[in-house]
This record gives C-alpha cells, structure tokens and sequence, in this order.
C-alpha cells in the first residue's frame, strides 16, 4: 500500500479539516493533498531517483513526503546539523537525486554531482502553483531513506518501504480517529524515524500537525500553549528541560492529554517528576527502531499510573520498562546462539512483523525467515513488560561477565548527587575492559568513593566503576542520544580517571 | 483475481474502493455488493446492479478481514454494497486504538 493512499483518503473523509499548521493559517487536508500533488509534478520536472530534504520541521517537510511518494521516489532527509563536510558526503550518497533546501543552507552545499538543488522557497512557490497535470500512478517501493544517527560509525542508510509505513499506520492508528480540536507538536527533527511517522500517523488520525522548526524547552513550551497542544512526542532529554520551564514559570499545560516519548533511555528520576507534576497527562513510552518504522513496543498511560502507586516492586520496576510489544508484530529475547530465552532472561531484541524493514541499501540484515536483529540487548518480565539495557556494542565485558551499563547508570542516577551519568568500558590489560563512569554531579565536591560504594552495595563488585571522570556535561545528540564513542575515545586519551579509592 | 498485498480494487456496483492489506492464502473472489470487483485502474463494467443481499455499505478506513482464507483489506473509499468472499460478508475487524506513540 502506498503511503500516498494516507493522504487520499483523509482529503476524501474530512477535505476541510486542519492538517498542517497553526490555527487561522493552517493548511487543509484537501490543500496537504493539492500542494503534494504540485510539489510532485515541480520535482518530477528536475529528475533524479531520490528527493532528498535538508531543512527545518515545517509543512514543505510534510508535503514534501507526500510529494516524493506520488514520484515513487524515495524521501531521504539529512540531518542539517553535521558538519558540511559530513552533510555534502551524505548528499552525495542520495545521487542521482533532488534536493528540498532550505535557504539559508544552500551555500554549505556547493555544487554535488548528481545532486540537482531546489531552495525550500522555491519548492513552496511550486507547490502554490495549480496543476492539472496527471501524474501517472507508480508502483509503492521505497517510501524513505533515512540515515541512521551514526553514533556508532558511518551512518547507514535504512530502507522503508511503504509497505512497512502503511502497515505500522494502519494497524496502529484509527482512520480519522483524533477530535478535530487535537493537534500534536512535532519536534523531534525531519530525519528521525519519529518525525517522519508522526506526519503519517497525523494525516491518518486526522490530527493536525504542528511542527516546532527546532527545539528549544522555552519554543516548545510556547507552542504547545499558544496552539492548545493535546499530543506531544518528545525524547528524553526533552522532557526534563520541559519540566524545567514549566517549574520556573509556574506554568501547566492545560490542554496536554498526552504524552509520548522514546528514542533513548529515559531516567527513572525524570519519568517519576514528570508523573508528578503532569498528573492529567497520560503518558506513553514507546521504542522503536528506524529499521522497524518507529515503535514496536509500548508502556500506556494506564502501565504508567499502575508503576508509580504500586507497592510491588516488580510492577514499580515497570516504569523503568518499555511496555509490551505491539500485538501486530512479534518480539523475542534470543541468546548467544540464537535460542529463545525465558522471562528474566538477558539477550538480544528480536522482533518480526510487516512494519519491520530491516534493510539497508548495501545490505539486508533481516532473517529469511522476517526476524530482524535489533542489536538492543534487553529482558522481559513474567507478564511480558520489555527491559531495554541498550545497545550491544555498549556491553561492558569484563573478565568474561557481560556487563550491561544501563544497569549501573540507573543506580548512579538514583544517587541524590548524580545530575547526569554515563557508563562504559574501557580497555584494560587484565580485565580485558574495565567499568567507567562519567559523571556531572549536581554540587558540591565529587567523592569517588562514596559514589563507588553506592553502587557496590546496590550491585556487586564487578560492576562497581573503577574509573571515574566527573565533567560538566556529558555530549549528546540533537535528538539526545549519548554520544557514547566519542566520550570513549576522550576518558580513553585525556586520561583524567582516577582510582576509585 | 490475484489480491497481492497493495493492490487496490473497486466496487462495480457503487462507490466502494479497498486496498489489499494481507494476501488470502487461497484463491478466492473479492466482491462488493454482490459483484466481483475489479481492478482499481480497470474499466467499470455496465449494466450491473447492487444485490438488496449486499447492500448494508462499507466504511472507509474500516479493516476487513476473513479468518480461513487469511485476507485482510482496507476500505480506501465507502460506498453502499458491502464486501464478500465468495459470496460470505466479510466481517469488520475491531480497530485496536493503541496509545498515540508519534
């Protein structure tokens, strides 16, 4: 089924209803359709196999989806913020190609081979512009490709056929299904699988779309009251810095109903505040993967609300899990050799299902059989809740135990001191890998060793850091993901560890 | 008729349009309103009527799905008959509203 087909059947169903935009200068989903259908025939007229996007949120982001899919051409938006170096060699791996961009970025690209350049402006002048122009009808491919973030090496270039775009939509959203006074800000950015989803998800619901160009916690907070926001998604590190500003202005969010966030580990401490403080707001953490068309697996409201008043600590511990996997895919915990592990048992994510793609363009990854390694180590409990502990890559081995980081980060945080930390393996003679800790602390003086003996009494020895490195801020992401390999690479050279005791 | 999945139909009869969502494991008929429908770009044939036995209409954006034979598809565009496998209404699946993830 082809993503187009979204789009149709909204402007079909409800023509006048607000799909993209502010209220009073929002565009219309028959208008969504319209421009789409202009913006394909300007993009068809530049040639190319794939329509690349560098730019901010906003709606040519939107049409410009829905425009490549009437082309049968694949959405390849890059990420605006790597270096140029980084952003031409991405560029150039979308030729032959046309490029969506916005203006003010045009001059960072020079002239790539294969690559034919349209401004953003441009593009929406040719999307205002009436056509009756046929376009002929093409067999759904590939819906989008999107470059995976690249915190663990070059970025590789994930495959999304529309097949796994319509399948994840269609089985997780009611056609039409939103009120038509919702609306969702969207602020995660164009090239992250959420912000593509979201705009699918959107169209099909009915809910209008309101895209923050970039994230601040001040924009965002003014945007989700200016436009009585009701869906929101957000990754972790959004959401306390939210709080933050919502505290500091003595402000709530009245018309909030719910809340999702995802894309990384969310601190346990954050989650509880934000339950505190957002009582009428209903929570949702969902992970996914780029390679699975966004989520397959999520904790609801009702799990959230159920964990923070419980008495029992294994269903407490739940908030800490990502909920249970979508009942239209299947997930299992498999070991080293590939057998299927009991509850309480680690190993690595694998899910199989139609939403799940699992291809990269120089190669495919999935399993004949459908089954897609997702090369997150986690566990599931007895009633089915998955633990996430994070990437396999990051699993400490020291003399031969597996050491997962999330596990003694989750400890660290809990300590009334640690603001921030990160945990990872160092090389070492003996141990092969020994267990680090960068840790920003909230005031006063870092003790090492009060630290150290925090974790040993909560864990065992082994998992006890032997290297600590307190810093001012840990690196992240613009979409908060802990840049790990660089942190690696700077306590491994600077050598600024110092014993634990 | 070959219901790949993707591949769109049409009502013959009235203005139903669905999407093939999952392929049925056996050939078998799709029809709308009594008639077997055609293929989304195909001609529609004159003179046909929709059968009074097949006529309580299909909603769009509503799943339909026959468990023996495995298919499954979404109605892109509603329409007065309603839909069948070799001549059995094809019953509405229950949308499982999940919690709003995006």
């Amino acid at each position: 089924m082809h993503t187009t087909l979204l789009l149709d059947m909204a402007a079909d169903a409800a023509p006048d209803r607000l799909a993209l935009g502010r209220r009073g200068e929002g565009l219309t989903f028959a208008e969504l359709q319209r421009r789409a259908r202009a913006g394909a025939v300007a993009l068809a007229a530049l040639g190319g196999e794939t329509v690349a996007f560098i730019g901010l949120n906003g709606p040519a982001m939107a049409v410009a989806i829905f425009a490549s899919g009437l082309l049968g051409k694949p959405f390849a938006p890059l990420n605006y913020r790597l270096s140029d170096a980084d952003l031409g060699r991405l560029l150039a791996r979308t030729a032959p190609s046309v490029a969506v961009v916005d203006d003010d970025m045009l001059g960072r690209l020079g002239t790539p081979p294969g690559v034919t350049l349209m401004s953003r402006s441009a593009f929406d002048a040719a999307c205002m512009v009436s056509s009756n122009v046929e376009l002929p009808y093409v067999e759904p491919d590939i819906g989008v490709l999107l470059f995976t973030s690249g915190t663990t090496g070059e970025p590789k270039a994930a495959i999304l056929r529309h097949s796994n775009l319509t399948s994840y939509v269609i089985s997780t959203v009611e056609f039409l299904g939103s009120d038509e006074d919702e609306a969702a800000l969207v602020s995660v950015p164009p090239y992250h699988i959420a912000g593509i989803s979201a705009v699918l998800t959107g169209v099909y619901g009915g809910r209008r779309i309101v895209h923050l160009e970039a994230f601040t916690p001040e924009a965002w907070v003014e945007e989700a009251t200016a436009e009585q926001i009701t869906h929101a998604m957000v990754v972790p590190t959004m959401l306390g810095r939210i709080l933050d500003i919502l505290e500091a202005r003595g402000a709530g969010l009245p018309h909030l109903k719910a809340l999702s966030y995802g894309g990384g580990r969310m601190p346990q401490p954050v989650i509880e505040r934000a339950l505190r403080e957002l009582p009428h707001v209903d929570f949702v953490n969902a992970y996914g993967l780029t390679e699975t068309s966004s989520t397959v697996a999520v904790l609801g409201p009702d799990d959230h609300r159920e964990a923070i008043s419980s008495t029992d600590e294994a269903v407490r511990k739940r908030l800490g899990s990502v909920g249970r996997p979508l009942p239209t895919l299947e997930l299992e915990i498999r070991g080293a050799d590939g057998e299927v592990l009991p509850a309480g048992q680690s190993g690595e994510i694998y899910v199989r299902g139609e939403q799940v793609s699992g291809e990269y363009t120089h190669k495919k990854v999935v399993q004949d059989d459908g089954w897609f390694a997702t090369n997150d180590g986690g566990w599931m409990d007895e009633a089915g809740y998955l633990f996430v502990e994070g990437r396999l890559d990051d699993v400490i081995v020291r003399g031969g135990e597996n050491i997962s980081p999330g596990e003694i980060e989750d400890v660290l945080r809990e300590h009334p001191n640690v603001a921030d930390v990160a945990v990872l393996g160092l090389p070492d003679d003996e141990w092969g890998e020994r267990v680090a800790a960068a840790v920003v602390v909230k005031d006063g003086v870092p003790i090492a060793g009060d630290l150290a003996d925090w974790v040993k009494a909560r864990l065992r020895s082994t998992k006890t850091p032997d290297v600590w490195s307190f810093r001012d801020a840990l690196p992240y992401n613009d979409t908060g993901k802990l840049l790990r390999r660089q942190l690696k690479v700077e306590m491994g050279a600077v050598g600024q560890s110092s014993p634990a005791t | 008729m070959e219901l790949k999945p993707g591949s769109r139909w049409k009502s013959v009869v009235c203005d139903t349009e669905v999407v093939v969502v999952r392929a049925p494991k056996t050939p078998i008929s799709l029809e709308c309103g009594g008639q077997l429908m055609v293929a989304h770009a195909a001609a529609k044939p004159e003179g046909l009527e929709l059968s009074p036995d097949h006529a309580s209409g299909s909603q769009m954006g509503k799943r339909f799905a026959d468990e023996g034979s495995g298919i499954e598809v979404l109605c892109s565009k509603g329409g007065a008959g309603s839909l069948a496998i070799d001549g059995q209404a094809l019953g509405a699946k229950d949308a499982k509203k999940l919690p709003a993830s995006d």
